[in-house]
């Protein structure tokens, strides 16, 4: 059914892939595999350098350096392999909005020379998928931004691609179709045999990934399944309130030898084993606690340990990032 | 994958995409060609406003003028003279504004759908060039409808003779215009190139003049123009099909463009259009193909 992987059984392969444009090296050399089948998450800030590396997988731009094979074929020597191997979810929107859903479907399988006989029943499954089906027949044009991103990844998934990329496929959607947009993931690991490579900077969305590479600068700074990474930054958060924080605090440092900071009234300070501590804390602080919260570490705890900042942060810190923003904001403007 | 007919919901339709061949690149031309023509149905409104000018120029210039010029038309209506040439310009802004599309497609990301389809960008080139083509045509067809309404004969060897003028015209165009578009990624910047390539093109032509006796420079600039050598042959052959015109009024109104005295052919002035047509189309395959 279909031609043999043949060479290994990664759906990516990247060696020290690297993308210089004029002045900025938005790519510095990365190493990744990704497992056929696998999830995989591209997580990273604002001018991180992930587009670009989809780019180059993609075969939309050429590599200044290093090498990457996506379902078997190198990207630069064999892109046509590629592409007919490859569906594709851009970051910025590229639906035609003259036509309608159904017309958008079927100009694309079409291109990818689709057996015409199998179009219609193809098309009626992943729009049945992606809740669209109905309205197939409206164009795009009178769509919302959440019904086009689901026409979207619904026209990724014309070709039965083997692997599939989607730019940050939940951008600027409400929290619902946000989850929708998941539920479908899940749902295609689970029928079609497909690898999927995503990039988000939502934290709460690489946690659906089954490993996730945190990319930073241009540089993977992590790379492992997301209970990995929480795992290795080890400590617990803590946060309590107490009826005289100033005590606490010293109480802490002293009898514990915990560094705590305090903000807004929340004593904050980490520990390896949360649940353990609380007791000791109690029986031990000798000032009043009204409140205490454990929580394990999050993605953006893993985040903060890698780079040095808050994803937020980081995004804001970004000199791309307010013409980006902007460019952004005119094009949702414009549909 | 077995049965066609009916999806079962349970079962997953997986389809394949076949290698590249001459067939799938022929497809993928006519895929592309096709939604030009779609795009265009749908936009009823381009089909009225591209209407405007042609009209204006044909019935509010041509009556207008006529009061001044019917003592050095021969007694042939300024309307007859010009309608070739308002054929061509009609044609000619048609064909830019498909050519356009090509703009629209990249800021609204279309662009990128195609371009990392597996086939050659050639294919889409060609397929965009012949769909702006056929759209463009279309104008000129209302057009050749109207010909009665200007003396100008319906008859069928005439009519087919200006269909495959214009037709070749709006190829050339066509290509053009995607030619500049290429290394265009904005809208205003492409519409303001064409008003200034476009406009002085139209203007010196001769498709509102005859292209003797002109003072030097400006007949050197008709020479130029390549739009003067789709005009030219086009009211040639006009006015090789109209009736009662005597010799003096040929010669003043279609005289044909010389050079250095020679009368240039009507078949090698329609040959030089598809030449620069085909030109113009490979620039533009080789820089859709070259940049990223
Ligand atoms: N065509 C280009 N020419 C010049 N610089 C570019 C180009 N494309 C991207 N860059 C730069 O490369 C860097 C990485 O951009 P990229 O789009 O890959 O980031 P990203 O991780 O996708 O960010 P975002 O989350 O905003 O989408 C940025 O500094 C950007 O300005
Ligand atoms: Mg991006």
């Amino acid at each position: 059914m279909d031609e043999p992987d043949g060479i290994s059984s990664a759906a990516i392969l990247v060696s020290g892939l690297t993308k210089t444009f004029d002045e900025i090296e938005a790519v510095r050399g990365v190493d990744f595999e990704v497992h056929t089948g696998e999830v995989f998450g591209f997580l990273g800030p604002n001018g991180a350098g992930k587009s670009t590396t989809i780019n180059m997988l993609c075969t939309l731009l050429k590599p200044s350096a290093g090498s990457a094979t996506v379902a078997g074929h190198d990207v630069v020597r064999e892109r046509d392999a590629v592409r007919r191997n490859i569906g594709l979810v851009f970051q910025d929107p590229t639906l035609d909005g003259y036509l309608t859903a159904e017309q958008n479907l079927k100009m694309h399988a079409e291109l990818y020379g689709v057996e015409s006989a199998l179009v219609a029943p193809r098309m009626r499954q992943v729009l049945e998928m992606v809740g669209l089906w109905e309205r197939r027949s409206a164009t795009v044009m009178t769509f919302s931004g959440g019904m086009r991103r689901r026409l979207e990844i619904a026209r990724g998934l014309m070709h039965s691609p083997r692997v599939l990329f989607l730019d940050e496929p939940t951008i600027g959607l409400d929290p619902q179709t946000r989850r929708s947009i998941w539920r479908y993931i899940g749902e295609l690991k689970e029928r079609e045999e497909i690898t999927i490579f995503m990039t988000t900077h939502y934290m709460d969305e690489a946690e659906f990934c089954d490993r996730i590479a945190i990319m930073d600068q241009g540089q993977i700074v992590a790379m492992d399944t997301p209970e990995a990474l929480k795992a290795g930054v080890g400590a617990d958060r803590i946060r309590v309130e107490t009826a005289d924080d100033a005590t606490a605090m010293a109480v802490l440092a002293r009898r514990f030898e915990i560094d705590a900071s305090v903000a807004d009234g929340v004593v904050t300070f980490y520990v390896t084993s949360g649940e353990a501590f609380v007791p000791r804390l109690f029986a031990e602080l000798g000032v009043p606690i009204k409140s205490v919260n454990v929580s394990r570490p999050t993605l953006d705890d893993v985040f903060m340990t890698f780079t040095g900042s808050t994803i937020r942060d980081a995004e804001e810190s970004g000199p791309a990032n307010q013409s980006r923003a902007m460019m952004r904001a005119m094009a949702a403007g414009r549909r | 994958m077995t049965t066609t007919t009916a999806a079962a919901p349970a079962e997953v339709v997986r389809v394949r995409v076949p290698e590249r061949s001459v067939r799938s690149e022929l497809r993928a031309i006519w895929i592309v060609w096709k939604r030009e023509l779609i795009r265009f149905r749908a936009d009823r409104m381009r089909m009225i406003t591209s209407l405007v000018q042609p009209l204006l120029f044909l019935f509010v210039l041509g009556a207008g003028l006529d009061q001044l010029s019917s003592a050095s038309t021969h007694g042939i209506d300024l309307k007859t003279f010009i309608y070739p040439g308002v054929l061509c310009i009609a044609v000619m802004f048609t064909a830019m504004f498909s050519a356009a599309s090509i703009v629209w497609d990249r800021e609204f990301g279309f662009l990128r759908e195609m371009l990392v389809a597996p086939v050659r960008r050639s294919s889409i080139v060609i397929g965009k060039v012949l769909g702006g083509a056929t759209v463009a045509s279309f104008q000129g067809v209302i057009l050749i409808v109207l010909a009665g309404a200007v003396d100008v004969p319906y008859d069928p060897a005439l009519i087919l003779g200006i269909f495959a003028l214009q037709l070749l015209l709006a190829f050339s165009i066509t290509a053009f215009g995607v030619m500049v578009a290429a290394r265009i990624k904005q809208m205003q910047s492409f519409m303001g190139l064409m008003q200034l390539v476009v406009m002085p093109m139209f203007f010196i032509s001769g498709a509102l003049f005859p292209v003797t006796n002109l003072p030097g420079w400006l007949a050197v600039l008709t020479r130029l123009d390549p739009l003067t050598y789709a005009v030219d042959p086009m009211r040639r052959l006009v006015f090789s099909h109209l009736d009662g015109v005597s010799a003096a009024a040929r010669e003043t109104l279609a005289p044909g463009v010389t050079w250095w005295g020679w009368h240039v052919p009507a078949l090698l002035e329609v040959a030089m259009v598809f030449l620069l047509g085909m030109a113009l189309l490979g620039i533009a395959i080789w820089e859709f193909s070259t940049s990223e």
